[in-house]
């Protein structure tokens, strides 16, 4: 029976996984297909994107024209369930008042947890981003380098099904012959975007995205995955049968029926839960990691929310999963007489050297793009261009004054309209009547926008800690959280800035708004979504919190398989690192676990 | 301490931080209802119960104005509104009137709704609606909807553009524009309103082709992806 109630829980399993997102649902299916039997403990409620999914509604069959609210804050069809900036009865605090220290959270209490509403971008990281200290004496190494990590991206990218090019571009690594999927036609904002910003020095080339342009290939993928082991391959040769392939309608963020993107819940767990070994407890909101005499972790102590009463899972090895913020909130919280500061934290950087990405942004208008002929341009629900970091050699130089780089996201299209005028007063002059008409006709799809998505380096300044007053709704205490830009942050937003602006000035257009600088162009932390760090992996453990497998060098039977090991947040989008980590930590825990060490 | 037989669950202190104001309004959702304790902390805090559609609303089904919150337009207020709305977004041959896509229904759900932003929205549009009732009155002695095309124009001319518009129409200029963005939002959101503006799509397709040839033409661009 996969998804069960607390009470019907095993006696005891092989590991424990807190979390059902991209690492925990990695972890779940590189353990069970190898034969371990596993528990899921997921703090919010099951979830069928098969049966849930908004596919096809229109803006005025949805509540406020499906616009944002504060309860369903990215608008009504977003995938997140009991999610969002804030979660009813689990506050987090901030450290302080000030806006360049504000931090801001979100999280979602469903199954598949953030994978659900994701932009699917999968980026691998390069190189460099492994031994970013060595090249510029900032931040941290990682224990492990690209190579190692390497056969790891390219079998979550075989099995997720990621679409894209090789671009052969410094430090953004091609994937081996075959393995990504085709990337799709580029729109008309999209490739005049790419022909103009030519102009102002920046490339423009097809993005990586896990969403299925074509099905994957069921008879010969599984056998590279799993060589010699027939059941697991019949299984996960099942499991990729069982999804379709893009039928371009219908945004990413709402979730996939058909399952043509990634989530965790309709690529890994299907899989894990076919397996037979798999048990998933939803509505369990962990609270503490519990340990036994000899200092090894013995199960999890967890809220049963559907009747507020703790409840006990026990297991040989527990993974951690729950996002950088709750892994660490769990950690600090898991007290004991062993462990007085919180489990695995005796270098005391348990909570520390917390990340996001550089979030800043700008639009324009481009009168070449008004009153094109209409045509769809729906297109692979999300961005199919977007702009490698491409300014390395100038960093290396010295001609920058900040030490990473940043990708831009560039969206621009004829999507689905409705919810918010398609014209302003002022563009329109004041239109109304037919006059009006003409001008939205006109306006529409000439909008551009230009994201920046850089290379936050980790500081003593953003961390987070428990709230010595704070607590939940179950009395758990909560996250305190505190955060600083430096300067290479700063700087960086505002050289995405103005690069957006000579961009939309190349193509013709104008900038909309101004053209922001510094803290004021840059997003709060957080908001981007990419928090990584926390419990860091490295070489030394008085440094670091994990070693390169993330078990957490005090308590070897611990991992920690989300964002939390990351030392650096390079500027690609961490998930497709989080599921290649969780896959080569698994794989360790499993030969630990048979040679009898863990 | 790990699993100590004391640490039941207990009430937590709370302490509202002010950018948690909103946890405290929205703590009556549905899944919530088991915690009694939280629904007294919202109401002692002075916090109505919300009436929103909570954070896990079903998604996958269609609704209608009226059925998450109760629609507040007076019969005045909805005579009013949509007259106007279909002097802003008229029958021609981009398509239908506002009125005829429930357009009158869709701000009234707007400025009906138990949200923030669309409660500020309220605070103009409700008065607003007054404010072109009265200037109806005080120039035609008619109400707005009983007005001829050409009064009606004479009106909202005056009104369509708040940085054009004199000191003694400032307040009429806001809530035209408000109004027009909430009218134009709900017509935008319906397939007539997509054909009007060239929206195609929501259509399953076999491939993606991009843009069509004459498009490429037009930007001077190739398609760059095989």
């Amino acid at each position: 029976m996969p998804i069960i109630e607390s009470k019907q829980a095993a006696q005891e399993y092989d590991v424990i996984i807190v979390g059902s997102g991209a690492g925990g649902g990695q972890t779940a299916y590189t353990l069970t297909l190898a034969g371990l039997k596993c528990a899921m403990l997921e703090a919010g409620r099951d979830y069928s994107p098969e049966m849930e999914t908004a596919m096809f509604q229109a803006p005025n069959q949805a509540p406020l024209m499906g616009v944002s609210t504060p309860d369903k804050p990215f608008g009504f069809w977003d995938a997140t369930v009991d999610g969002g900036w804030e979660v009813p009865g689990e506050p987090y605090t901030q450290a302080s008042d000030d806006p360049g220290s504000k931090f801001t959270w979100w999280r979602a209490r469903m199954l598949g947890g953030r994978t659900n509403h994701w932009g699917r971008i999968s980026l691998r990281n390069g190189p460099y981003d492994f031994k970013p200290y060595s090249r510029d004496g900032l931040g941290f190494d990682w224990p492990i380098s690209y190579e190692e990590l390497e056969p790891y991206y390219t079998k979550a990218e075989m099995l997720v099904g990621v679409f894209g090019t090789n671009e052969g571009m410094e430090n953004t690594p091609n994937s081996p012959p075959g393995v990504l999927l085709p990337p799709p036609k580029g729109r008309a904002a999209e490739l005049y975007a790419q022909k103009h910003a030519k102009k102002a020095g920046v490339p423009i080339v097809s993005i990586h995205r896990a969403v299925l342009t074509k099905t994957l290939d069921a008879d010969t993928i599984p056998a590279k995955l799993h060589p010699g082991d027939k059941k697991a391959q019949k299984i996960v040769g099942d499991a990729m049968r069982a999804r379709a392939a893009c039928f371009w309608a219908t945004p990413c963020g709402r979730g996939c029926s058909i399952r043509a993107n990634y989530q965790s819940t309709t690529v890994h767990l299907p899989p894990a839960l076919a397996t037979g070994n798999l048990d998933i407890i939803p509505n369990a909101h962990a609270r503490e990691v519990l340990i036994d005499g000899k200092g090894k972790a013995s199960g999890v102590l967890f809220i049963d929310k559907t009747t507020g009463k703790e409840a006990r899972v026990k297991a040989r090895a527990v993974v951690l999963a729950a996002s950088s913020g709750e892994t660490v909130r769990i950690l600090l919280n898991s007290k004991s007489a062993q462990f007085p500061d919180g489990l695995a934290n005796s270098s005391g950087l348990v909570g520390r050297y917390i990340m996001d990405t550089v979030g800043a942004s700008l639009g324009g208008q481009i009168p070449a793009l008004e009153n094109l002929p209409p045509h769809n341009e729906d297109g692979a629900g999300g961005s199919h261009f977007y702009s490698p970091w491409w300014l390395y050699k100038e960093q290396l130089a010295g001609k920058l004054d900040f030490a990473r780089g940043y990708h831009i996201e560039l969206g621009g299209s004829r999507r689905m309209p409705g919810g918010r005028s398609p014209v302003s007063a002022d563009s329109s002059e004041g239109a109304y009547g037919t006059r009006l008409k003409e001008e939205a006709r006109r306006y529409y799809g000439s909008h551009v926008g230009f994201s920046c998505r850089g290379e936050m380096i980790p500081n003593e300044n953003s961390f987070a800690e428990l709230d010595p007053d704070v607590k939940d709704k179950w009395g758990i205490p909560v996250l305190r959280w505190h955060w600083k830009w430096s300067d290479h942050e700063l700087n960086m937003a505002t050289h995405a800035t103005k690069t957006f602006a000579a961009i939309i000035e190349a193509m013709g257009g104008t900038v909309r708004g101004t053209v922001k600088t510094g803290k004021d162009a840059i997003d709060f932390g957080g908001s981007i979504i990419h928090e990584v760090g926390g419990a860091l992996m490295g070489a030394d453990p008085k440094k670091s919190v994990c070693n390169a497998w993330n078990q957490t060098w005090d308590v070897n039977n611990l991992i920690l398989s989300d964002g939390t090991a990351f030392p650096s947040n390079a500027d690609k989008n961490p998930t497709l690192t989080i599921m290649a980590l969780a896959w080569r930590n698994a794989e360790h825990l499993i030969e630990e676990m048979k040679k009898g060490n863990v | 301490m790990n699993a100590s037989e004391d640490s039941s669950p207990r009430i937590p202190r709370r302490t509202v931080l002010k950018w948690f104001a909103a946890t405290t309004a929205a703590l009556n959702t549905p899944g919530f209802s088991n915690f009694p304790a939280d629904a007294a902390a919202a109401e002692a805090s002075g916090v109505a119960a919300a009436t929103g559609y909570g954070t896990d609303p079903k998604v996958n089904q269609i609704y209608n104005p009226g059925d998450f919150w109760p629609l507040t337009f007076t019969p005045e207020q909805k005579k009013t509104a949509t007259a106007l709305a279909d002097v802003i977004l008229p029958a021609d041959d981009f398509g239908p009137a506002a009125s005829s896509l429930r357009v009158p229904d869709f701000i009234d759900e707007w400025v009906s709704a138990p949200y923030g932003s669309q409660q500020n929205d309220a605070k103009v549009v409700i008065p607003g609606l007054k404010w072109i009732e009265d200037e109806a009155q005080k120039r035609f002695s008619k109400g707005f909807a009983d007005l001829t095309p050409e009064e009606q124009t004479a009106i909202c001319d005056d009104i369509c553009w708040p940085r054009n518009a004199k000191p003694e129409f400032k307040e009429g200029a806001r809530f035209f524009d408000k109004f027009r963005q909430i009218a134009a939002g709900a017509y935008y959101s319906t397939p007539e309103g997509w054909k009007a503006i060239g929206y195609v799509g929501n259509l399953p397709l076999v491939q993606f082709d991009g843009p069509p040839q004459e498009v490429l033409d037009r930007l001077g661009v190739t398609q760059t992806v095989a």
